[in-house]
């Protein structure tokens, strides 16, 4: 498959400190990878630098194949990188559909324009649609505000998927999710983006959904990369046990259990 | 141009022809507070479509006294005194002025934006006041406007400039209702709430304050234009901090609900005024400062609020947070 993005000796400080230090990554067309790390191993950060919230103190980005090193966040997602965030970033007073109209108005928006309507059928049924890809459609009408967390983060990660992209970052996605939904939460959010192939890297904190959803892990530790492979050779790395997971996580064990989880669901 | 209208427009444009059959019916001191009102109002429009992202204008005068010194210096030193030439002048002048100082005030939000706007408008109250060129603070006047070469004189004069001005102003509404129906004006509700996201939607939000910046500019420079020339007269107080906190008073009491709401509330703020002064002309102040403290407390949204209906917004049952993830 062609290699999507490549980041090679990223790196970025904040004064004396390194929040990433010689991040290499190359991700490759439609494939998921989940990325773990305790708090503050720069899994973020990283996310942050790719997008161009943050830009690198050294390093290179390339987007298939041309360098995007600190391009603007919007040419960034113009380009085909978007991302979901920890905490959702919407609209708070304005209801669903309104947030995945505004979505949906600014990918589609090539040039300003001023004085024809933003908002038509065909613009409606768009948004409608994928509220139902992502099976939130029957909370269309309610304010965000008013929502549950678990909602926010799909209508959040809908948002981020309004213009098409090739690779999607998704910054904690189960978050703030009940544990009992986030299987069923993933699922729904996995099954939604096979639809449109697109590259998903995942950062997330539960071992039992990196296994269950990410064929590939990428292991962050104090802003390097501790390993990077198959998800079952960097769950039984020494170190990655040692530093990130903890060695009282028992792989086969949770496996089993949450395949039987998401079979039930 | 799309030209199917909504309601709004709808009721703007059946509002013109009584807008200007009330000029030949009521008391002739009302047309006038009706007048001075229409073009005050364009310079609340234009305060109001800021507040739809989230920016309060401190400093909105400086349009209304751009585009009344515009077309005043145009007739005082050029001797033209064609409307239509006069509102060019205002135009061009704003444009000019708001379009390089948009570069500085779009990177700028909340109190930094507001205390920007100000000091600008106060830069040109000070200038304004030392020139005696200009009249200094006594300001200068203005000759009666003419036609495309037509001039009517008297009272044939007041009407027609009064029927120019609400049918400019009506034209300028119904834009601007189109701008906040249009992207730009979508994204500005958008930049109001989470700016960040808005720039990770692919769009930049300073380009689109610098818009909506500059097309304030624009239509506060033609209220200052028809409100200078309803006058015959203009004065550095256009621009002072006293007149822009009344552009502010006015957004907030009408709301911003609504394109037509800052048009209605400019005409009860200018009634306010006449009746407060009449009933405390020492303290009338006081009378519209309850006003404004009343509808920050009760009325935050504006007397436009209570015309409209708050959608339900019931917050999740139990079984509505729960995620569907079978069909």
């Amino acid at each position: 498959m062609a290699v999507l993005l490549e980041t090679r000796n990223l790196e970025r400080t904040f004064g004396a400190v390194y929040a990433a230090k010689d991040v290499n990554i190359k991700i490759e067309a439609g494939e998921v990878l989940g990325v773990i790390g305790s708090n503050g191993a720069g899994k973020t950060t990283f996310v942050n630098m790719v997008t161009g919230y943050l830009k690198p103190t050294a390093g290179e980005i390339l987007y298939k194949g041309e360098e995007i090193t600190g391009t603007p966040t919007r040419d960034i997602t113009r380009l085909g990188i978007c991302r979901s965030f920890q905490i959702p970033q919407l609209f708070p007073e304005l209801p669903v559909i309104e947030n995945m109209l505004i979505a949906l108005t600014v990918a589609q928006q090539t040039r300003p324009v001023l004085f024809r309507p933003a908002i038509n059928e065909s613009l409606k049924e768009q948004a409608m649609e994928l509220l139902r890809r992502f099976k939130i459609d029957h909370h269309a009408e309610q304010e965000i505000q008013t929502l549950a967390q678990g909602v926010r983060k799909l209508v959040d990660i809908a948002m981020a998927t309004v213009a098409n992209p090739d690779l999607l970052f998704l910054d904690e996605p189960t978050s703030g999710v009940s544990a009992d939904e986030k299987m069923g939460f993933m699922k729904v959010l996995i099954d939604a983006l096979k639809e449109t192939r697109t590259a998903v890297l995942f950062i997330e904190h539960d071992m039992e959904i990196i296994e269950r959803f990410s064929p590939r892990c990428v292991a962050f530790y104090e802003g390097t990369i501790l390993a990077d492979g198959p998800t079952e050779e960097v769950l039984e790395n020494k170190e990655v046990r040692e530093f990130v997971i903890g060695s009282e996580f028992h792989r086969s064990g949770n496996a089993a259990s949450t395949a039987a989880s998401v079979q039930e669901v | 141009m799309n030209i199917k209208m909504d309601r709004t427009e709808t009721g703007l444009l059946l509002a013109l022809p009584l807008l200007i059959l009330i000029a030949f019916v009521l008391p002739k001191w009302v047309v006038n507070y009706v007048q001075v009102s229409l073009g005050t109002g364009l310079v609340a429009l234009g305060v109001m479509i800021q507040m739809r992202a989230g920016l309060v204008s401190f400093g909105q005068g400086l349009y209304f006294c751009v585009g009344g010194y515009a077309a005043g210096m145009l007739a005082k030193f050029l001797g033209i005194s064609d409307l239509f030439l006069l509102l060019a002048a205002g135009i061009l002048a704003a444009l000019i002025v708001a379009g390089i100082a948009g570069f500085l005030l779009r990177r700028y939000r909340e109190i930094f934006f507001a205390m920007l706007t100000l000091a600008i408008s106060m830069i040109l109250f000070g200038l304004l006041s030392s020139t005696e060129e200009l009249g200094s603070t006594d300001g200068f006047n203005l000759p009666s406007a003419t036609y495309l070469g037509w001039a009517p004189e008297g009272e044939t004069g007041r009407l027609t400039l009064y029927t120019f001005t609400a049918l400019v102003v009506v034209v300028c509404a119904i834009l601007l209702n189109r701008f906040l129906k249009s992207p730009v004006g979508y994204i500005n509700e958008a930049i109001r709430e989470n700016e960040v996201r808005v720039e990770y939607l692919g769009t930049s939000a300073h380009h689109a304050v610098h818009i909506t910046y500059v097309l304030a500019a624009v239509v506060s420079s033609i209220g200052g234009v028809l409100w200078a020339l309803a006058l015959g007269h203009v004065d550095p107080e256009m621009t002072n901090w006293t007149t822009s906190g009344q552009f502010v008073f006015i957004s907030i009491l009408s709301g911003t609900g609504n394109i037509a709401a800052p048009l209605i509330g400019t005409f009860l703020l200018e009634i306010l005024r006449v009746y407060a002064v009449e009933i405390s002309p020492n303290t009338w102040q006081m009378i519209l400062g309850s006003v404004m403290l009343l509808t920050i407390l009760y009325l935050p949204k504006g007397l436009w609020s209570l015309l409209t209906t708050r959608k339900s917004t019931k917050p999740s049952d139990d079984s509505a947070d729960k995620i569907s993830v079978g069909d």
